[in-house]
């Protein structure tokens, strides 16, 4: 955790610094995070077609229901599908309700010993928070990088907004962010379970996330920066046509910083536990119907040349072993060669 | 590749979700905010590096000081003085909203909520 945090205060100041250097704008504004962009994509899509490689030769999911049987029991449909509409249905709620995480539950000793079990939705709670926060920030960031802005980020800018406190207006979400990702933060330090079980590959993406928001936080509402000239960068990204020099020296350094942890990002994203964005797609407890009983999976590397071997024809190889060893057969020796007992 | 036409249709939103404001631009980096300066004035009431970024905080300020402690002290900018408010302080020099704030606030998309009581210049109801 020491080194995740020492980690993330290093590229705070690459960046703090590097910004003051005056031909480094333009890496830090431009070069860093066209780079960036393009390990995010490439290193994404690399990840997702490796696994698109992997074979799954049977149905794995997770049921956590009924599963299709007789007609008079009922099946639960969403947490063991047997169709590919039900599927469907169950990756909807998973990607947009987080369904399996509500089903988290807390697990305790008491004095006894008894082991207990509740469930516990405060980690559902924060990490749907967190989420849904996040992505509504990424898409009022498109502010910036569109011009004109599509008008539903309009609407999500006013709904943000709705408080209406100070100027610039507060946006709720970036409180919530702030608020779950701590609570996230948290519960590795105070969960003594958790805490054993956390690394840097954990406590590393949370404290850059945290510090982008913080960043932005900052920029947004104490140390404020030159909104026009950024724009004129981020839509200068979009379109190849960089702004000119004079437009880069009005840009703060605080900018930089946030720019250069959102880059970090990017760049770790394809190689870290962040990938479950893509992952969730891609989970076979999750994606399969529980059809085994009703389709025949075949393994794909199977070789054709293996003829299928019936349990009757095992037997018809091996009977006399069999016999000698005491197993039992369905059908005896033949009686003549029968050992004499 | 298992489920390879699925997982290449997925691929390909995902980079079209996220390359969005490159097809959304195509190109075009779009018109820059011209906003006219007043005429006659050289002076802001702040340095104009620090209005063009935060002047929102100081109309913030203008506004718990005005109304909440009741500190309508006027300001001086360029020996003469201004009355610490939006309509008649800020709006006295900057006479036209439409080609001044408004230039800024379409090409950044910001729509402050102060004119739905706020009345710019030379508006009659
Ligand atoms: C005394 C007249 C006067 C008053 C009052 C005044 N301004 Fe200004 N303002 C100016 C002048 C003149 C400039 C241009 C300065 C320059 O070009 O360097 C300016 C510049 C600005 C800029 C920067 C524009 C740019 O293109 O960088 C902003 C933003 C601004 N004013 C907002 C305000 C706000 C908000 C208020 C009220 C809190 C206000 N002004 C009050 C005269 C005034
Ligand atoms: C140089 C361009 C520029 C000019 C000129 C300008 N603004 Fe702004 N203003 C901005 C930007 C950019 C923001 C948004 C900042 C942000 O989102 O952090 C903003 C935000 C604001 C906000 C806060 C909006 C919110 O989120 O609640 C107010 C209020 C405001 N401006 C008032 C004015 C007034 C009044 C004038 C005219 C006197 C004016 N501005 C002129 C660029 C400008
Ligand atoms: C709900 C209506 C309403 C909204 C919205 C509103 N105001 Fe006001 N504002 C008032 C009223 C009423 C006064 C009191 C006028 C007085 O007593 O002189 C006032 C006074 C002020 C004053 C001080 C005195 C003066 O005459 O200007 C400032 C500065 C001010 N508002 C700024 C803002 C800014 C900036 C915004 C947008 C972020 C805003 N207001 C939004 C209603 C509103
Ligand atoms: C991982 C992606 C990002 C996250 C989570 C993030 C987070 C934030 C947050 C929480 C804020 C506070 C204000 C708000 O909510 O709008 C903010 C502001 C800001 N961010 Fe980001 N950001 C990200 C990417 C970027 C990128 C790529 C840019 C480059 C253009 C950028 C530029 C800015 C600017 C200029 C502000 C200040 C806006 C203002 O003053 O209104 N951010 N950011």
């Amino acid at each position: 955790m020491k080194h995740s945090f020492l980690a993330v205060i290093a590229l705070v100041l690459v960046a703090m610094l590097g910004a003051q250097v005056p031909g480094l704008k333009s890496v830090f504004g431009v070069v860093i995070p066209w780079l960036a962009f393009v390990i995010f994509l490439g290193g994404f899509a690399y990840r997702v077609l490796q696994w698109g490689k992997s074979p799954v030769p049977f149905r794995i999911p997770t049921t956590s229901g009924q599963g299709k049987s007789l007609d008079w029991i009922k099946q639960d449909k969403y947490d063991c599908p047997a169709t590919g509409a039900q599927v469907i249905i169950r990756m909807i709620l998973e990607i947009f309700a987080f369904r399996s995480l509500f089903k988290n539950t807390k697990s305790e000793v008491h004095s006894g010993p008894k082991l207990t079990y509740e469930s516990s939705k405060w980690l559902w709670l924060a990490g749907i928070t967190f989420h849904y926060c996040f992505l509504i920030i990424v898409l009022r960031h498109m502010r910036l990088f569109t011009n004109p802005m599509p008008a539903f980020i309009a609407a999500l800018e006013f709904g943000d907004g709705f408080l209406q406190i100070g100027a610039p207006t507060v946006y709720i979400t970036d409180l919530l962010f702030v608020l779950a990702l701590s609570f996230l933060f948290l519960r590795r330090l105070v969960n003594a379970k958790v805490r054993y079980i956390s690394f840097a590959a954990d406590y590393f993406p949370l404290f850059l996330i945290l510090s982008i928001g913080i960043t932005g936080i900052l920029m947004r509402y104490f140390v404020r920066v030159d909104v026009v000239s950024i724009k004129q960068l981020a839509v200068g990204l979009t379109t190849m046509s960089l702004p000119a020099a004079d437009v880069m020296d009005k840009i703060g350094t605080m900018f930089f910083i946030h720019l250069f942890l959102v880059c970090t990002l990017m760049v770790y994203f394809p190689y870290s536990k962040l990938m479950h964005l893509g992952g969730i797609f891609l989970s076979p407890t999750r994606n399969l119907a529980n059809n085994s009983r009703m389709v025949r999976h075949i393994n794909p590397w199977n070789d054709l040349k293996i003829k299928p071997h019936s349990y009757a024809g095992y037997e018809d190889d091996f009977r006399e072993y069999m016999v000698n060893a005491g197993l039992p057969v369905e059908k005896e020796l033949p009686k003549a060669s029968e050992p004499e007992a | 590749m298992y489920d390879g036409g699925k997982i290449i249709t997925g691929l390909i939103i995902f980079i079209g979700l996220m390359t969005f404001p490159v097809w959304h631009n195509g190109g075009n980096a779009g018109v820059l905010p011209k906003q006219e300066k007043p005429v006659g004035k050289t002076a802001c009431v702040k340095p104009t590096v620090e209005m063009r970024t935060s002047h929102m905080l100081l109309l913030n300020q203008w506004r718990d000081e005005a109304l909440r402690e009741e500190n309508r002290k006027p300001f001086t900018v360029d020996g003469q003085d201004y009355e610490k408010s939006l309509m008649v302080g800020c709006m006295n020099c900057h006479t036209d909203k439409k080609k001044f704030c408004d230039e800024c606030h379409l090409y950044t998309a910001v729509k402050p909520y102060c004119w739905d009581c706020h009345f710019p210049p030379k508006e009659n109801l």
